[in-house]
């Protein structure tokens, strides 16, 4: 089996000094094949967008990885300088951002800033923006010669992320994390992104890693999905299985949330409670104190992850029973 | 706007063909054309920028060129009286009975060379530490920015006179420099002028680094000096640009102050300052020696600080022409 493009073994990310440091991310261990989709998803606040930007090697002081490795195409990145971090950034693995209008520097024409991410990586002025217009072709932004003279604020929203995407993947990235990206659009607009995104990414072979709390957004495109809840993982399988029978109850309440269309229910199941504060994480299973199936045992020790079926885990002591239904909400 | 009406209908036919035309407006913002037409546009739409603009070029022209058909500024004549505005000469002639429009203009092409000079230098020097002060923050910031007070709290006008006092410095082998010359006296202007601006800037940077395209820009890949040349500071064009027009007008405000207290400029060479602090003791015999010196300065300030409004809003691609 060749290397995964995209491997993130024992990640914790911590910000600010011991003792008073919060965990935003805890071991948190994943791998992303060329071409194959992987969705992170969890509320705010989940460690999820953390950790996207941990792989870039973004996380600003006080935040910074304390442990674990980030490898692209089996090479380390985590510990290497900033100067040998940004010859990969935007180049081998490149970022998509949730607000298109705020990602794009108001003053500079979209041409402009799509021709700049090949100029950094090395392309001459001419063959910069040749690969950008081309680039603004692929994503749909036409006539693509005119709107690259076009300043972020006179595109649609749905253009500007598109502007995003071109930008992203002007040099070919392996892997391309893509954090909320269809969160800021309508409807409408998010199917047609999605769309798009999926296309590049049969086109491109690319490793894809989506951040998203929308599981509806998650469902139509990930092959594989992990749950993170309280910077952790605590759940992961692949996407058909975690959908039809999830072994966390935060996975279960999470599903149970998501409105749909032939909705009977009067009120959306809700969770109760909110994310813990991770400066005070509770005792054993960090969801335990707002879990309806809690025991007394929860409290007591973490679960680790626990194997349902191939490659499907999830880190509850009653996984095997919430996941073939036995124990419900 | 009298096209108002049909330029609506016009657009709402556009929508209905074309769903993209109705973010871009295509006819006030030129998509074709290079940067500097597109800001021209804008700035053309500015009433009181173009006056100013006018008004400069008048000056400059005046002072330039003009100059060249006014008689000898030095030349003079002791039996003569001084006279008022005549035909022969526009603005009177002073004590000495030289030509008083010739002095202001030739005073005209130091005190604006001087304020150009000085606004040039003295922004480059404020948006670069500026910028990296904010930009990176912590120390660089606490120190870069205590100099700059430093350079604030430096009282102006004694500074200068002890500078310009110390007359003639030797540069070893870059020559020797008059701080009481025009170059001298735009170098230490520029000394003095600069701190306003790199305040703003890094005020303008601290607020930007935290925005969400300078992430964007270090996920492509940028490094730091790219970020900060092509997206931080391209972003603060605004008021960097009304502060350096501040910076003219204050420069030759701060040459005139200087050369009036006699510190400046030194006669015989004029300068717009010079002429004041010559003729102000006769300002009730001989008014013209002292208003026309005192409009050019008045009206140039103002003109300038016109066209940094104009530039501001010009230079600005989220600002739409105003009808």
């Amino acid at each position: 089996m060749s290397v995964p493009a995209l491997e993130v073994d024992g990640l914790r990310v911590e910000f600010g000094r011991l003792p008073t440091a919060v965990q935003a991310v805890q071991r948190v261990t994943f791998s992303v094949a060329t071409g194959e989709t992987v969705a992170i998803v969890g509320e705010s606040g989940s460690g999820k967008s953390v950790t996207g930007l941990a792989v870039m090697g973004l996380v600003d002081p006080p935040g910074r990885i304390t442990e674990g490795d980030v490898r692209l195409a089996g090479k380390v990145l985590t510990g290497s300088t900033e100067s040998e971090y940004r010859r990969v950034r935007g180049k081998d693995l490149a970022m998509v951002f949730q607000d298109p209008l705020s990602s794009l520097n108001p003053v500079r024409r979209v041409g402009d800033q799509i021709a700049e991410a090949a100029r950094v990586h090395g392309a001459s002025r001419a063959s910069a923006r040749a690969r950008a217009i081309e680039m603004l072709e692929r994503v749909g932004v036409v006539p693509a010669a005119r709107r690259a003279r076009a300043y972020p604020h006179e595109l649609s929203g749905g253009m500007r992320q598109r502007v995003m995407l071109a930008m992203a993947l002007v040099n070919r990235p392996q892997v391309l994390i893509a954090d909320e990206p269809t969160t800021a659009l309508d409807v409408t607009t998010q199917s047609q992104i999605l769309e798009l995104l999926g296309e590049l990414q049969r086109e491109m072979g690319l490793a894809l890693v989506l951040v998203s709390h929308d599981l509806g957004v998650v469902a139509g495109i990930a092959d594989r999905v992990l749950v993170m809840y309280a910077g952790r993982i605590v759940e992961e399988g692949p996407a058909a299985e975690v959908f039809a029978a999830a072994g966390h109850p935060y996975t279960r309440g999470l599903l149970a949330s998501v409105p749909r269309v032939d909705d009977a229910r009067p009120v959306l199941a809700a969770i109760p409670g909110s994310p813990p504060d991770p400066t005070a994480l509770p005792s054993g299973c960090p969801f335990h104190t707002r879990c309806v199936l809690a025991e007394e045992q929860c409290g007591e020790r973490r679960p680790p992850l626990h194997l349902l079926t191939g490659g499907h885990r999830a880190a509850c002591l009653f996984a095997d029973e919430v996941s073939i239904g036995a124990r419900s909400l | 706007m009298s096209m108002r009406i049909g330029d609506e209908a016009g657009r709402a036919r556009a929508e209905a063909i074309d769903p993209t035309l109705l973010v871009a407006d295509p006819l006030r913002t030129p998509q074709d054309g290079s940067e500097w037409r597109a800001s021209w546009h804008r700035f053309r739409h500015h009433l009181l920028a173009m006056v100013g603009l006018g008004f400069l070029v008048f000056m400059f022209l005046a002072c330039f060129v003009g100059v060249h058909f006014a008689p000898d500024p030095f030349e003079l004549n002791l039996l003569e009286p001084p006279s008022g505005p005549s035909g022969a000469h526009w603005f009177g002639t002073d004590v000495l009975s030289r030509d008083s429009l010739s002095r202001v203009l030739h005073g005209g092409q130091i005190s604006l060379k001087v304020a150009l000079g000085v606004a040039i230098l003295s922004t480059v020097i404020g948006v670069v530490i500026g910028a990296f002060a904010g930009f990176y923050r912590g120390w660089l910031d606490a120190l870069l920015m205590r100099f700059t007070d430093l350079w604030i709290a430096l009282p102006a006008l004694p500074f200068l006179a002890v500078a310009v006092s110390i007359g003639t410095v030797d540069l070893g082998p870059l020559g020797s420099l008059d701080l009481g010359g025009p170059l001298g006296i735009t170098l230490l202007l520029s000394c003095l002028l600069w701190g306003s601006i790199a305040r703003v800037v890094r005020g303008s940077t601290l607020a930007l680094r935290e925005r969400e395209f300078v992430d964007a820009a270090r996920a492509i890949g940028a490094s730091n000096t790219r970020i900060i040349t092509r997206h931080v500071i391209p972003n603060c064009m605004g008021p960097i640009i009304v502060n350096a027009t501040l910076v003219v007008a204050e420069a030759i405000l701060v040459e005139s102050t200087l050369s009036f207290l006699g510190f400046g400029i030194q006669p015989p060479t004029p300068s717009w300052g010079n002429l004041l602090s010559d003729s102000i003791g006769n300002l009730e015999d001989q008014w013209w020696l002292t208003v026309f010196p005192g409009l050019a300065i008045f009206l140039t300030v103002l003109a300038v600080n016109f066209v940094g409004d104009g530039l501001r809003d010009a230079y600005d691609p989220r600002r739409r022409i105003r009808a």
